[in-house]
């Protein structure tokens, strides 16, 4: 019984490894800046005692080992440093929005875990008839659709010709939960059509993987009904690749909503970083490139446990 | 190769309409100068004129079938130029990564030991990363100039196309035809282009197809974002960005070259679906 710990313990270790490289090279983003940080910040024109007096501010003055370890030490007790374009600490620029992406993402998984899970089963059930075909069919538009494509369209739509939910989804936190969830509505609901096909094609490829088994012929010589067979026989045993494929949907739904918060003018993380970008405020890109890297692992982490945990397999080692 | 006409004739509809699409709009990209009514940034009429589907359009001569964009420019010589700017640095980015991909697994697959266990970890690390995030926090620091995104992009996805082929070559490689090779003395070079190349290329070209649309897609999100394509060159993303704020009003142009976008995509994402079936048939339990 002791392999399964073994399993876990060395997938953990993978992820600590990971979010580790993973700020190493944030760091050395920084690093590999052409010239160094505060020549670029301060521009040509800036004089030798402007940009030494920058240089030992932003500590760069130091060897680059003791640098990092103080950065690290910086981020992880949630100092995260200044914004170079409007100068406000980087922590009181994330909290609200880390909130609104997370809020936006919960909003889609609701939807869409429960949709996905559905139409899988659906798929299996009515394989190869036309339920299927229009299934496969909007899955392989939702793969191939770019996301504000899809955005656009529901705005057309719900915004300009129903007037049903407004197009900009201004969002604070005075607000109250059913006007948020009425501005949410747009950008959650394309999350939501890009993830479900995803979700759903993965869940029936699941279920038809377990129904090719012996067992599941054996219950179909048995004479059981349809649905049973799906949800009593083939269910259980497809769930861990099913979960996983939920809380992988998770992580690409944090980091899905870069391009549609920027669709729907959310105040969200995706929006600030994307405007970090444009204006190359590195410590913000680094802060948000940070949070994005590390919710993303995290959730992937959680997935691969948990479909360690669940699959039957390995529990009962032989 | 030579099986290749029968095979296509027998293809399914939707492959055939896939192949169609994709001639297309590489039709479009090659012959844009020559096609286009009007030049790639010049002036037509007022912003946002409608196109065919209104008839109190103004006209112009030649007429702008699909209307203007947000400051009066032809949105189909527009979309002709984009198809050229959008495809060709999307093909250049695929290959690059495949080119790079490629030569990594298959070295991995074949030395083994030392070289596939540090080639294979650090990919690992680096696909546990969200491409979209990493290539944003890169371009940061690089900057956005045409050639940074296109190795940035291509050297991202060549992991991707590293796992795959190293996973495919791995498959060859314990081929008795392979280790007679070896026997006889053949060299690494050899051995990769003569004996596992050919083998590994059919599925390979079905994954070229599908990373050529991840990679179309990433770019048109880039440019979408303001990251990527720069103006005033033309290109699908970006295009879509300029007449954003065209929707709320209720104006359709955004979304034409957003579906134009989707199009190539869909049909791209067709042939590649009757590829990998026929692929599939050829090797069992793949």
């Amino acid at each position: 019984m002791d392999r399964l710990p073994t399993m876990i313990f060395k997938r953990l270790a993978f992820g600590v490894l990971t979010l580790v490289i993973i700020s190493l090279i944030v760091f050395w983003g920084v690093e590999a800046l052409p010239g160094d940080l505060a020549q670029t910040i301060l521009g040509q024109a800036a004089t030798e005692e402007n940009t030494a007096a920058l240089r030992a501010k932003l500590g760069l003055d130091q060897p680059a080992y003791v640098r990092y370890l103080d950065w690290l030490e910086n981020v992880l007790t949630g100092n995260l440093g200044e914004s170079l374009a409007s100068g406000r600490p980087i922590s009181e620029l994330l909290s609200a929005r880390l909130g609104n992406t997370f809020f936006l993402a919960g909003v889609s998984a609701v939807l869409a875990v429960p949709l996905a899970l559905f139409l899988g089963v659906v798929s299996v059930l009515y394989r190869d008839r036309w339920v299927d075909k229009f299934i496969s069919i909007s899955t392989l538009s939702a793969i191939s659709f770019p996301e504000f494509f899809i955005a656009y369209i529901l705005i057309l739509w719900f915004s300009v010709e129903y007037q049903i939910f407004p197009s900009f989804s201004r969002i604070s936190p005075d607000m109250t939960l059913w006007s948020k969830l009425n501005a949410v509505a747009l950008p959650a609901l394309t999350l939501t059509l890009i993830s479900v096909a995803h979700m759903m094609r993965l869940t029936r490829a699941a279920i038809l993987n377990v129904i090719s088994a012996p067992y599941i012929e054996m219950a179909l010589l048995k004479g059981l009904s349809p649905w049973r067979i799906v949800v009593r026989h083939a269910l259980p045993n497809a769930l861990s690749p099913v979960i996983n494929v939920i809380v992988m949907n998770l992580a690409f739904m944090i980091v899905g909503s870069v391009v549609i918060e920027v669709v729907f003018v959310y105040p969200g993380l995706g929006q600030l970083l994307v405007d970090a970008v444009s204006n190359r405020d590195v410590p913000v890109v680094q802060a948000s490139v940070l949070i994005f890297a590390s919710a993303y692992v995290s959730l992937n982490l959680l997935a691969d446990v948990l479909s360690i945990v669940t699959n039957p397999k390995l529990r009962n080692p032989k | 190769m030579h099986n290749f006409w029968p095979a296509l004739i027998r293809a399914p509809m939707s492959a055939k309409i896939g192949i169609l699409i994709i001639a297309f709009n590489l039709l479009a990209a090659v012959f844009a100068p020559f096609i286009a009514p009007y030049g790639e940034t010049q002036t037509v009429g007022a912003p946002w004129e409608n196109g065919f589907w209104d008839a109190s359009a103004p006209q112009h001569n030649p007429p702008t079938l699909l209307g203007t964009d947000h400051i009066g420019r032809d949105i189909l010589t527009r979309l002709l130029y984009g198809a050229r700017n959008t495809i060709g640095i999307a093909l250049v980015t695929t290959f690059l990564a495949f080119a790079v991909g490629m030569s990594l697994g298959f070295l991995a697959a074949t030395l083994r030991g030392w070289v596939d266990q540090v080639l294979s970890r650090s990919f690992e690390v680096i696909m546990a990363i969200p491409t979209l995030i990493f290539a944003l926090m890169i371009l940061s620091v690089l900057g956005t100039e045409i050639h940074v995104l296109i190795v940035v992009i291509a050297l991202l996805d060549s992991t991707r196309v590293f796992r795959i082929s190293r996973a495919i070559a791995m498959d060859v490689e314990i081929m008795e035809y392979v280790e007679v090779s070896k026997l006889r003395g053949e060299g690494l070079w050899w051995i990769i282009r003569r004996e596992i190349m050919p083998n590994t290329l059919p599925p390979l070209v079905a994954e070229f197809g599908l990373r050529f649309c991840f990679v179309f897609l990433f770019i048109a999100a880039l440019s979408f974002l303001g990251l990527g394509i720069q103006p005033p060159s033309a290109d699908w993303g970006s295009m879509v960005r300029e007449n954003a704020q065209g929707i709320a009003f209720g104006i359709v142009i955004p979304l034409i070259p957003a579906a134009a976008i989707a199009f190539l995509t869909v049909g791209v994402n067709l042939v590649v679906d009757w590829f990998l079936q026929l692929t599939s048939s050829i090797r069992p339990g793949r």
